[in-house]
């Protein structure tokens, strides 16, 4: 039937932008990911020289990287806690009572949303200087948790936006107190909404690059740590520690979302 | 009776209010509030000759960046900006629209491949894309044995370059809201539209097109906003030669450490998001769309 | 009056699931014929099959006598109401309604002389510049009918248009529905899961089940002469009594149930020791305080409900089946708990061929080839 094969040609043109759109996005880590197995040994290591595991080995010798690798993960997680926490209690904060500067708070969250990464940065650098924070560690856990937390905040509140606040009253009049029905009914309830935003701080933390580096002091990040030596060619022990932060997060992503390749769900 | 209503208002309100709005206050206030009050601040200061900065009111800054060559970076900031936002546009819709319209639970993978790459930092991604476009790099070299060309093509330092690594950073940010709103389309209205005669073309313009515009516009705001900030991207792919907004900026705060005069660029930069976050505002556009 | 909606043969098949078996349909020129059925029965994919959303397995559909199954919607000429009205969010209710007319290039003037007199005929003069979010249900049903039959469609398809509505709104547009339909004179093709309404409003009844059309008639035939067991219990309230049929004379057959014999008509199909079905409507049902003749069902008496005009009866056999009678209020009744004597007119009882009747007939041609 005509109607049958016009709509197998435009399932099959569909196909084919999309094949084209997903090489596109994957085109960098695929070349990532074979360079960390290129032989070559002169900079900026860019033609393929061969096979070699040895910027695996070489890896584990170049403790700078290792550790800047280990401080992402530690501010990381360490912002993504307080983000979640912080950005959870305002949410329903906000959801809930009345108070004055309400509107102040509101928009004063959508600022590390709209405004270019740099600004902020720049912005906590010169306070930072001003009153003297030595900059590091402390320096760029708060930075992190500061544009982290509006994240947080707006998946909490699409949850909240479905939220009956009934189910509370009933716990109360079933004899639970606040704190009992807090932690009872309201964390429960709005668990997806604060994983997935806690998802998203995590993301956004380990991926950032530019608020970092005007907070970082001595205390390099992975991602700075690459920047540094994007000038004179990044050496592909680099690429071999994104290979493995990249089949880390593959995994993990397998692990928590394993029902999706399941064939019967 | 009095005292015991007051504590219970305290116990049922304004402490559990204080609680829990408390600490984001603080840290808005802190973190945010005060930081871009004292850029603003600062753009108004000026630099002693050991680069300290001096706290007396000038508008000197501002006088520097209204100069040819700083606008001459300003528009193409506002170029790239732009090219980006429309080529984001263009691959994104589609895209969005083919995997947000396909049934069964291929979507949901559909969806977290789009997501997957970018959780490998967006630096080390951009630097994936040097190394793939550079003179010795694997186009090229592919080129080279296909025997397309002879010599390497410098495909690097050039706008179309920086271009290609911003769609490349942002595209995601127009495609989950794309993605989003086209979801969100009741497929019984694309129905109806052909029932009662329309072509599928003019489906797209009547009914499609205007239900997902919200869409569109957050994405562009998500997309064009950034695009003035990515220093790094015409850093390593532009090699100097496309500087936005961004790069400005940072040579400001680092080699050339004239912070009031970075503090201006910024506020400049704020200006800029302000009109747009207003235009898409009066476009309709709804704030918590952006972000989630 | 000609054959305007030909279905023949039609499958649709999802994967595993045979959702339409076999269809044969066809609608008569400008009659209201109704698609009723549980969901999941097949009503809705055929109406979606004629308007072009879904195309058939196999089969044929023939809409004015000529094939469409390979026209895209736009190109037919025939119109759909949406259950969930499927009116466009971001255009006026004005724009809603001239959607079609622009679609086709109708000249601005002429939309908007049409546009004002079909809004004058659903009664919403003065909403042009509404949206549908500022309607109520009932006024957002009549722009989705006022929209769809603008363009002056040959079959108007209706897929359980009221089934949003309250009760008393839903009565009152079923009135209002009819009444357009018989101004009009267009073909309506009608589905819902509500018997009372297919039968207030069609002309015509389809009931489907499980694919398959059971019994296509008039609503009168539908409820009187029910041809089927499901039919028969799907449409009204009813009794039933599955037995075999052990004497025929006259046309007049002596049925043996589980709790005894009774009389019942026999039209001439009917064949001695044939398993058969007896459905008897509430009002139909009467008992009495002492044995009839004809009639060995003995029951006691449940429970006595009053609802307005009738009295529900609820008696109950031997086997514990029980059976709904009507009675009308005000008559002298036999206490609860006492026995009493089933029975009917054998003119108004229902003779049901069982289905496995067929399945009998089926082999008996077998063996006849």
């Amino acid at each position: 039937m005509k109607r049958k094969k016009k709509a197998k040609r435009k399932k099959g043109l569909s196909f084919v932008f999309c094949a084209l759109v997903y090489l596109f996005l994957f085109l960098p880590i695929s070349v990532i990911v074979a360079n960390s197995f290129n032989a070559t040994t002169t900079k900026p290591y860019m033609s393929w020289k061969g096979f070699t595991f040895d910027w695996y080995i070489k890896l584990w010798e170049n403790s700078s990287l290792v550790d800047a690798f280990g401080t992402t993960m530690i501010i990381a997680i360490v912002s993504t806690l307080l983000a979640t926490v912080i950005g959870t209690l305002g949410a329903i904060g906000m959801y809930r009572y009345k108070f004055k500067g309400k509107a102040l708070i509101d928009g004063l969250l959508y600022i590390p949303v709209v405004i270019p990464e740099i600004v902020l940065g720049i912005s906590l650098l010169t306070i930072f200087a001003k009153i003297n924070i030595p900059r590091g560690m402390l320096t760029l856990i708060l930075a992190h948790v500061t544009f982290c937390i509006p994240f947080v905040i707006f998946n909490v509140r699409a949850r909240l936006s479905g939220y009956d606040n009934s189910i509370e009253e009933a716990s109360m009049d079933l004899g639970a107190n606040r704190l009992v029905t807090f932690f009872e009914i309201t964390l429960p309830v709005l668990a997806p909404g604060i994983l997935g935003g806690a998802l998203l701080a995590f993301t956004l933390s380990i991926d950032d690059v530019i608020i970092s580096y005007f907070v970082y002091g001595q205390t390099k990040t992975y991602p700075l740590k690459v920047m540094e030596s994007v000038k004179s060619g990044v050496a592909p022990d680099v690429n071999a520690l994104s290979t493995l932060v990249l089949i880390g997060t593959i995994l993990f992503v397998v692990l928590t979302q394993g029902d999706l390749f399941k064939k019967n769900r | 009776m009095a005292g015991k209503r007051s504590k219970h208002e305290f116990r049922a309100n304004t402490l559990p209010a204080l609680l829990t709005v408390g600490p984001v206050t603080l840290v808005m206030v802190l973190l945010i509030a005060v930081p871009l009050i004292y850029v603003a601040v600062m753009s108004f200061c000026s630099i002693d000759e050991f680069y300290n900065v001096t706290f007396d009111f000038t508008l000197e800054n501002y006088v520097r960046l209204a100069n040819t060559d700083y606008l001459k970076i300003y528009a193409q900031s506002l170029i790239i900006a732009f090219l980006t936002t429309i080529i984001c546009i263009l691959i994104g819709y589609p895209f969005s629209y083919i995997i947000a319209r396909t049934k069964s639970r291929k979507k949901r993978i559909l969806y977290m491949l789009v997501i997957i790459p970018f959780w490998t930092n967006s630096l080390i991604r951009i630097y994936g894309w040097r190394t793939f476009l550079g003179s010795s790099g694997l186009l090229n070299a592919l080129l080279i044995k296909l025997k397309i060309v002879s010599e390497p093509i410098e495909f690097l330092y050039k706008q179309g370059t920086t271009i290609l690594g911003m769609v490349y950073c942002l595209i995601p940010f127009m495609i989950l809201p794309l993605y989003t709103a086209i979801e969100k389309l009741d497929g019984s209205l694309l129905e109806a539209s052909s029932d009662l005669g329309a072509k599928p073309v003019n489906t797209f313009i009547e009914v499609i097109l205007p239900l997902t515009s919200g869409g569109i516009f957050s994405g562009s705001l998500m997309v064009f906003i950034p695009c003035l900030g990515y220093f790094f991207v015409s850093d390593i792919l532009g090699g100097g030669n496309s500087d936005v907004i961004g790069n400005l900026i940072e040579r400001q705060f680092q080699s050339g450490n004239n912070w009031p005069l970075g503090a201006a660029l910024s506020i400049i930069l704020i200006i800029v998001t302000l009109i747009l976050v207003k235009i898409y505002q009066k476009l309709g556009g709804d704030m918590d769309s952006l972000g989630v | 009056m000609g054959k305007i909606v030909e279905i023949e043969g039609v499958n649709k098949i999802y994967g595993s699931n045979h959702v339409v078996r076999n269809l044969n349909l066809s609608v008569e020129e400008g009659e209201f014929l109704t698609l009723l059925g549980s969901s999941g029965c097949g009503k809705t994919t055929t109406l979606r099959m004629i308007a072009g959303f879904e195309e058939p397995t196999s089969g044929s559909i023939m809409v004015e006598g000529e094939r469409v199954e390979d026209k895209e919607p736009f190109e037919r000429n025939v119109n759909t109401v949406f259950q969930s009205y499927a009116l466009f969010p971001h255009k006026t209710i004005y724009d809603n309604i001239a959607y079609g007319l622009k679609m086709k290039k109708v000249p601005k003037d002429e939309i908007k002389s049409r546009v004002l007199e079909m809004m004058d005929m659903v009664q919403l003069n003065g909403f042009e510049k509404r949206y549908p979010s500022q309607l109520s249900g009932g006024q957002k049903q009549r722009v989705a009918i006022a929209r769809a039959l603008i363009n002056r469609p040959r079959v108007l398809l209706l897929d359980e248009p009221l089934g949003a509505l309250d009760l008393k709104l839903r009565k009152q547009m079923q009135l209002e529905l009819k009444r357009l339909q018989k101004k009009l004179n267009i073909t309506f093709i009608y589905v819902t899961h509500d018997q009372e309404e297919a039968l207030t409003m069609s002309d015509r009844i389809a009931v489907m089940h499980d694919g398959i059309i059971d019994q296509l008639a008039s609503p009168a035939e539908i409820y009187e002469h029910p041809a089927t067991k499901f039919v028969a219990t799907f449409i009204g309230e009813t009794n039933i009594y599955d037995g075999c049929i052990t004497s025929i004379t006259d046309g007049v057959a002596t049925m043996t149930l589980e709790n005894g014999a009774v009389t019942v008509n026999a039209p001439e199909d009917f064949s001695l020791l044939e398993y058969a079905t007896i459905s008897v409507r509430p009002e139909k049902m009467k008992f009495s305080t002492s044995p009839v003749e004809g009639f060995e069902l003995v029951a006691q008496v449940k429970d006595y409900i009053y609802v307005g005009s009738v009295l529900k009866c609820v008696v109950s056999l031997p086997n514990g089946n029980e059976l709904k009678i009507e009675r009308l209020a005000g008559q002298e009744l036999p206490p609860v708990g006492s026995k009493c004597y089933p029975y009917w007119n054998v003119d108004d009882a229902v003779l049901i061929h069982n289905e496995s009747h067929y399945i009998f007939e089926a082999l008996n041609n077998i063996k006849l080839a």
